[in-house]
């Protein structure tokens, strides 16, 4: 009656899945750390270092290290937000007030299902992509999933009923739409450098795209156009700073979360670290070479569970770097006018995303005739 | 009227108008300062270092010799903006043999340090020299009453500055070469 | 619901069934449909809708309420029948559904179409081949179509200079 393989099969998803959204939540966890301990250091502050656990803290050397670096602040934070008083305005729509931070939450998890994070050749030499679910159209399924973050801005601008947040609603859906044109336009041509031409296997697989940087050069330095208009599309779509148009705190107080507190804040607040987690990883598979140790350099790893823990390893690391970009960028520059950010958006990027992406199908028409032509 | 002069903004070049250099040269700045030494304290465990002429909290002094100098004129108390002053006066009390009945001491010396506002009016208006606003800083506590600050508290806040008079000790080397005034 | 009286909930139900009709579209292996119907539809045409609606602040509409009691009994007669006729489906041929043969895979033997040379699959690479091969014509004439769409709506929303002075 039951099939019990199927069950098994059902189980280890379940509990990868669990692992998965543990190891992103500790991540979005940290990044908030990151971007405090960060921002202070650039700005000739120390940054938290007075949370201490009971018994940890008073480890000699290793207790007061971790105080200073304020490994236990996002424990604090977590439970500061989780114990807090809940409070809802009065003049807000209860229903899509609180469905907001959920809808705002999901699609970032969501998109974590198609990441992968490494791979590994079992015993039978079948090489076994370290991923959740091997779409073969992983990168599509990613920007038509993030695309439905928006709504949870949007909703929680709405809900909320009072001027700012909804001067934030507004801007983050017109910045969204705008920025993911020019997101999914800088992609086309890495995904026609990609495909081979005659095959018939599509490879808008994310999985696909790191194999294809193995051993040979990474995307970024093929593409630099690409990756660059990506990356600014990246910063605009997940709300960071040089394009903070929902949240830009100066002007709309806290945007379009204005009006939350406590626990519902709290999700908007990870949300948004989440975002910037998996939006890292993916500029890291796209343009980074994923898992694959450096362009030109055969992985120094072999391909066993080892090697695939080193490569997982090294495409952590990678991720991690570039969320401290993120970081980074955020306490560099200040923020766009929303006009401008319009302006750039739709004047600037998408015509350099156009001219890119006609450049690049005439150098892979080339290519290709002049691959068919030898002998 | 002053001469304006109307410069000529140079066209920006390409590079300076994708603004990427820019971007880089900041990127550049902030990464450098990372690394510098930093600038905050870290303040239950560091103190900053208070200057000589800073104003704290108003505190009664006495001199070397241990003597009260207030004689509870009540100056402060009247000049005081916020009101925070109130003296209780009464006389020196008794053993002292060389002030008693002859000058005044507070009995009660109240400085309300919720009514503070630090202005240094009364240490300004004392004749005596007998009010400083000293380094202290912090004055906290856990209730209003907690925060009026009584005689006992305030001779333990300021205790004993250097006096350049010493006109108690003058005024008994004067009796003793027989001038008592 | 999509006639909701309240807008922004009518705007949030049409999102739900376009999302279940991406749902639909996986069921039956068509993950790229499905992926391009949550990109294109609930991702940027809803979020628009509901931009407008925000900006327009639309109310409650409550003279539409009866008209759409109609409309919304209609729909809600047509699904209800329709869940019959499956559910029927279901029952009659649930013989033919146990001897193995599973709803989602394509016969073998249709996965060569007649007119074009191309293998008929859900991978991305055949909707490009097939459109630019087989389907060229449908494709250039609907692109013509949204070029002469987005002229008028430039011709639209232009102010003229003159009038404006």
């Amino acid at each position: 009656m039951f099939d019990y393989e199927l069950i098994q099969l059902i189980l280890i998803k379940v509990i990868f899945a669990f692992l998965m959204v543990g190891a992103i939540m500790t991540m979005a966890g940290y990044s908030v750390l990151a971007e405090r301990k960060v921002s202070a250091w650039m700005q000739g502050r120390v940054g938290p270092n007075r949370t201490v656990l009971p018994f940890v803290g008073h480890i000699p050397v290793v207790g007061s290290l971790l105080k200073g670096l304020g490994i236990f602040q996002p424990l604090a934070d977590g439970l500061k937000f989780l114990f807090k008083e809940e409070i809802v305005p009065g003049h807000v729509n209860k229903f899509y007030y609180y469905l907001a931070p959920i809808v705002a939450l999901v699609p970032a998890l969501t998109t974590m299902t198609v990441l992968p994070f490494g791979e590994f050749v079992n015993a039978e030499g079948v090489t076994i992509p370290l991923i959740l679910a091997d779409l073969d159209i992983g990168i599509l399924f990613v920007l038509a999933v993030s695309s439905l973050g928006v709504y949870g801005i949007v909703l929680a601008g709405w809900s909320s009923n009072s001027k700012y947040p909804f001067l934030g609603g507004i801007r983050s859906s017109a910045q969204m739409i705008s920025y993911e044109l020019a997101m999914g336009l800088s992609l086309l041509p890495v995904f026609l450098w990609v495909s081979e031409p005659g095959s018939t296997v599509s490879s808008l697989s994310l999985v696909e795209i790191v194999r294809s940087q193995q051993g040979s050069t990474w995307l970024l330095i093929i593409q630099p156009i690409s990756a660059l208009i990506f990356l600014i599309a990246l910063f605009a779509e997940t709300n960071r700073l040089p394009f903070d148009m929902p949240e830009s705190e100066t002007d709309l107080v806290g945007g379009f979360h204005t009006e939350y507190g406590s626990f519902k804040f709290g999700i908007f607040f990870v949300a948004e670290y989440a975002h910037i987690v998996i939006g890292s990883a993916i500029f890291t598979l796209l343009f980074l070479g994923g898992w694959n140790f450096l362009p030109w350099l055969d992985n120094p790893w072999g391909a066993d569970w080892m090697g695939a823990l080193i490569g997982t390893g090294w495409f952590i690391i990678k991720t991690i770097s570039l969320i401290f970009f993120f970081i980074w960028v955020r306490w560099t520059l200040p923020r766009f006018r929303y006009d401008q950010v319009m302006d750039l958006g739709w004047t600037k990027l998408l015509p350099l995303a156009l001219a890119n992406l006609i450049f690049y199908i005439f150098v892979v028409t080339w290519l290709d005739q002049s691959n068919l032509n030898l002998p | 009227m002053a001469k304006t002069v109307v410069l000529d903004r140079k066209p920006l070049s390409f590079s300076e108008r994708t603004y990427l250099p820019q971007i880089a040269n900041g990127l550049k700045t902030t990464f450098s300062n990372m690394f510098k030494p930093k600038v905050t304290l870290q303040y239950p465990e560091e103190k900053p270092k208070i200057p000589q002429n800073y104003r704290g909290v108003p505190t009664l002094v006495k001199d070397p010799n241990g003597r009260e100098k207030c004689v509870s004129c009540q100056l402060c108390e009247f000049v005081c903006p916020p009101k925070a002053i109130r003296i209780t006066p009464g006389g020196v009390p008794e053993g002292e043999d060389d002030r008693e009945h002859v000058e005044k001491a507070p009995e009660e010396f109240e400085i309300n340090m919720l009514r503070c506002i630090y202005c240094g009016y009364c240490q300004e208006v004392c004749p005596e020299e007998a009010i400083f606003l000293q380094d202290e800083y912090s004055s906290s506590g856990y209730s209003r009453e907690e925060m009026i600050n009584n005689k006992a508290k305030l001779y333990e806040l300021g205790g004993t500055l250097p006096d350049q008079h010493y006109k108690w000790d003058k005024k008994k080397k004067a009796e003793g070469q027989g001038n008592s005034h | 619901m999509v006639c909701s009286k309240h807008p922004v909930s009518a705007a949030m139900f049409m999102i739900i069934s376009l999302v279940g009709v991406a749902a639909l579209f996986v069921l039956l292996e068509a993950f790229f449909l499905a992926v391009l119907q949550i990109l294109v539809y609930a991702g940027a045409v809803m979020v628009l809708f509901l931009f407008i609606i925000m900006l327009l602040d639309v109310g409650p509409d409550a003279g539409k309420a009866s008209k759409m009691k109609l409309v919304s009994g209609l729909a809600a007669a047509f699904s209800i029948s329709l869940l019959i006729v499956i559910f029927l489906i279901i029952v009659q041929d649930s013989g033919w559904l146990l001897e193995g043969a599973s709803w989602s895979a394509v016969p073998e033997s249709s996965k060569l179409t007649q007119g074009g040379n191309f293998v008929f699959s859900t991978a991305v690479k055949n909707f490009g081949y097939g459109l630019m091969t087989k389907y060229m014509l449908p494709l250039q004439i609907s692109g013509f179509l949204l070029l002469a769409a987005m002229v008028g709506v430039i011709v639209l929303s232009k102010k003229d200079e003159k009038e404006v002075g």
